[in-house]
């Protein structure tokens, strides 16, 4: 593991009006890692995720690539540095064959018209080294299954050869098998080297791929526990803030017997 | 459907050595058979799947040719075909316009007015200030592209629905066109130019019977030449190509059509410029549409608002480029019909002008949904509608009676539109 994380987030806060959002929040992830980000509805996952991508800008703090700090501003700047985005809708066009869909918006070109060949030909490639089997690049997304247009989502944001991934919930609406095929696929992306950010909500998932959880809880840090030392308990507790323990009851008789 | 994605299910067997570990073609993969039992069960597949492609429009022309022809026997008369084929022209360069709108998901409801506009801006342009006829051609497509656009950018800058835009445009152009005819009336255009060349008695070659030959000729090797560099550079690349046995009914295919429509224009008088201009467009548009960066957005933007934004797509100035494109082909058709007669009439753009128009794109099998079609649907709808039109013409029925026949043909497809994409749904083509 390297030393300098590649992305890190130091102290980010984040408000929308009179909500904050993210509270000092710190995430590093390196390459060659997958970093599952946690928490209950409304830990601020999501926003987290998008002041990385560029979508909502940050209020405070500094995110840090490859150790010099960078401002992102735009989805553009995210995608400039090489942070490439899966949210859940996926966002494929139906009505584009899985070749239209993996270029789309940086179309090959061969003088004015679209390199077909090329794009078909990289596209295979591509989906080979990833073991991505789906019935064929041409025809139309919408023939695919719900775990094909997922593990087609991801290849699409390899496509512009990103170093940081973030899939946001990439299994939450797929099948045992295809939650497999997707699971194999975030382990084939951390041995190509890339990091990955990982957002779920199935603790068995997250248990299976990722080497470290970072726990949110109410827009806050609750906890980043390396996956193999750490068991579910934990960090569902960490997660629900549950926290019923020893220490916290004798705090809470002290504090009842100070008044 | 795409040719692309038929060319995959031809895939030929493997030669690389690891095809064995890993088959190049999943097994779930409907891999169309061999030889002609092949192209049959494969035809009866995307039927009863939704992808109808040209059948109905093949069905329909059958249909109307044979019950024409029994009440007329002029009507597949040489000369007959040849007015089809002229006077299809115009219709369909704004037909062309609307595939572009339609493939967005939208519609444009001014473009017969844009067309008449177009006319009189050309008449008062070339005739009244005697501009040179060539610019005032220039000038007038310009107009329609400026007005095309300034429908786009109420849609897609201020959120307009694009039928509310264009449906007050479609009156207000009127309005204007009006107002600038307003003196005089009609006005004849006298022109030996851009909109003679569009005329009713100027043909192709001048008549010169080689012409025809010519232009079926150089359509047939066009595509051959077309699809056999493609073939040798997907097979030289590795990946599925068109098999030479499908190539060679394809081009056959055309060479026949091409071919006998070209003996049978030249038994009337020959090809009509306006309907080589016709074709030229055509063929152009397809190009753009299906094997540019710019095409392959259009298509993104109708299928997915979102997944174009997504991929860094300027999804406004597409949405504004393309009701551009649907003005400018507008005013060309305008300059077409003005043509027909030389003249700009007051009654130009009006009656059924813009049914007939989305008639032919849909018809021709570009969906209303939009991310579907292309722009030889606007050269088979118009073939229909323009029989139609030719052949009740022949049987001197009464305009009323052309309006219900033509708006029932409209719903009629509309009815295959929407009928289809429910199939296509169901058996997860759409």
């Amino acid at each position: 593991m390297s030393a300098t994380p590649v992305l890190a987030l130091r102290g980010v806060s984040k408000r929308f009006g009179a909500v904050q959002a993210l509270t000092d929040v710190e995430l590093e992830v390196h390459t060659g890692q997958v970093v599952a980000l946690v928490g209950d509805n409304g830990a601020g996952k999501s926003t987290l995720v998008k002041t990385i991508a560029g979508v909502h800008p940050i209020d405070e703090g500094v995110i840090e690539w490859e150790g010099t700090p960078v401002s992102i501003d735009r989805p553009h700047d995210a995608q400039g540095l090489g942070i490439a985005t899966v949210y859940q809708d996926l966002a494929l066009c139906d009505n584009l064959d899985v070749v239209g869909n993996l270029y789309l918006g940086r179309e090959l070109r061969r003088g004015l018209a679209l390199d077909e060949v090329t794009m078909e030909q990289r596209a295979r490639e591509l989906l080979d080294t990833l073991s991505i089997r789906i019935p064929s690049v041409r025809i139309p997304i919408a023939s695919l299954s719900g775990g094909q247009r997922q593990v087609v989502a991801i290849a699409r944001a390899l496509i512009g050869e990103p170093k940081v991934v973030i899939l946001d919930e990439p299994t939450a609406a797929l099948g045992v098998e295809q939650t497999a095929q997707v699971l194999d696929l975030v382990e084939r992306l951390r041995e190509r080297g890339l990091a990955v950010i990982l957002i779920s909500h199935n603790m068995a998932d997250v248990r299976a791929v990722a080497d470290t959880v970072s726990v949110l809880r109410l827009g806050k840090n609750n906890g980043a526990f390396p996956v193999k030392d750490t068991s579910p308990e934990e960090i569902i507790a960490a997660i629900t803030g549950a926290t019923e323990n020893a220490v916290t009851r004798r705090q809470a008789r002290n504090t009842e017997a100070a008044k | 459907m795409s040719d692309l994605s038929k060319t995959v299910k031809d895939t030929p067997p493997a030669e690389d050595p690891t095809a064995a570990a890993i088959p190049v073609v999943d097994p779930r993969l409907l891999v169309r058979e061999e030889g002609l039992k092949g192209y049959l069960t494969e035809f009866k597949r995307k039927v009863r799947g939704g992808e109808l492609g040209s059948l109905p429009v093949v069905v329909g022309l059958i249909i109307i040719w044979s019950v024409f022809q029994s009440q007329d026997s002029l009507f597949l008369s040489a000369g007959n075909m040849l007015n089809i084929s002229y006077f299809m022209s115009a219709t369909g360069m704004i037909a062309i316009g609307l595939v572009f709108v339609l493939l967005l998901g939208e519609i444009d409801l001014s473009v017969a007015s844009v067309s008449g506009l177009s006319a009189a801006v050309f008449a008062i342009l070339a005739t009244t200030h005697g501009v040179n006829p060539w610019l005032a051609v220039f000038l007038t497509l310009l107009t329609g592209i400026a007005i095309g656009a300034l429908h786009g950018y109420f849609f897609a800058k201020i959120g307009v629905p694009a039928f509310v835009v264009t449906l007050a445009g479609n009156l207000g152009w009127n309005g204007l066109m009006l107002w600038l005819l307003g003196d005089t009336g009609s006005l004849s255009i006298q022109d030996k130019g851009p909109l003679h060349l569009l005329g009713q008695r100027s043909f192709f070659m001048n008549q010169d019977i080689a012409g025809a030959y010519l232009l079926a000729g150089l359509g047939t090797v066009a595509l051959l030449a077309g699809s056999l560099i493609e073939q040798r550079r997907r097979r030289q690349a590795g990946v599925p190509y068109r098999p030479t046995g499908e190539i060679a009914v394809r081009v056959g295919a055309l060479a026949v059509v091409s071919f006998v429509a070209a003996y049978v224009l030249n038994q009337a008088a020959g090809v009509p410029n306006a309907l080589v201009i016709f074709l030229v467009a055509l063929v152009l548009t397809d190009f753009v549409l299906r094997r540019t960066s710019y095409g392959r957005k259009i298509f993104a933007v109708g299928g997915s608002i979102e997944a174009a934004r997504r991929a860094g797509i300027n999804v406004a100035l597409i949405r504004i480029s393309v009701f551009a494109i649907s003005g400018g082909f507008a005013a060309a058709g305008g300059l077409f019909l003005a043509a027909q007669t030389y003249t700009a009439t007051l009654a130009a753009g009006s009656g059924n002008l813009l049914m007939l128009a989305i008639a032919a794109a849909v018809i021709g099998g570009t969906s209303l949904f939009g991310g579907r079609g292309n722009t030889w649907s606007a050269l088979l709808g118009m073939l229909v509608i323009q029989s139609i039109q030719t052949g009740l013409d022949l049987l001197n029925m009464n305009t009323s009676l052309q309006y219900m026949i033509t708006g029932a043909v409209l719903l009629a497809a509309v009815v295959i539109d929407s009928v289809s994409r429910k199939t296509q749904k169901a058996s997860g083509r759409a």
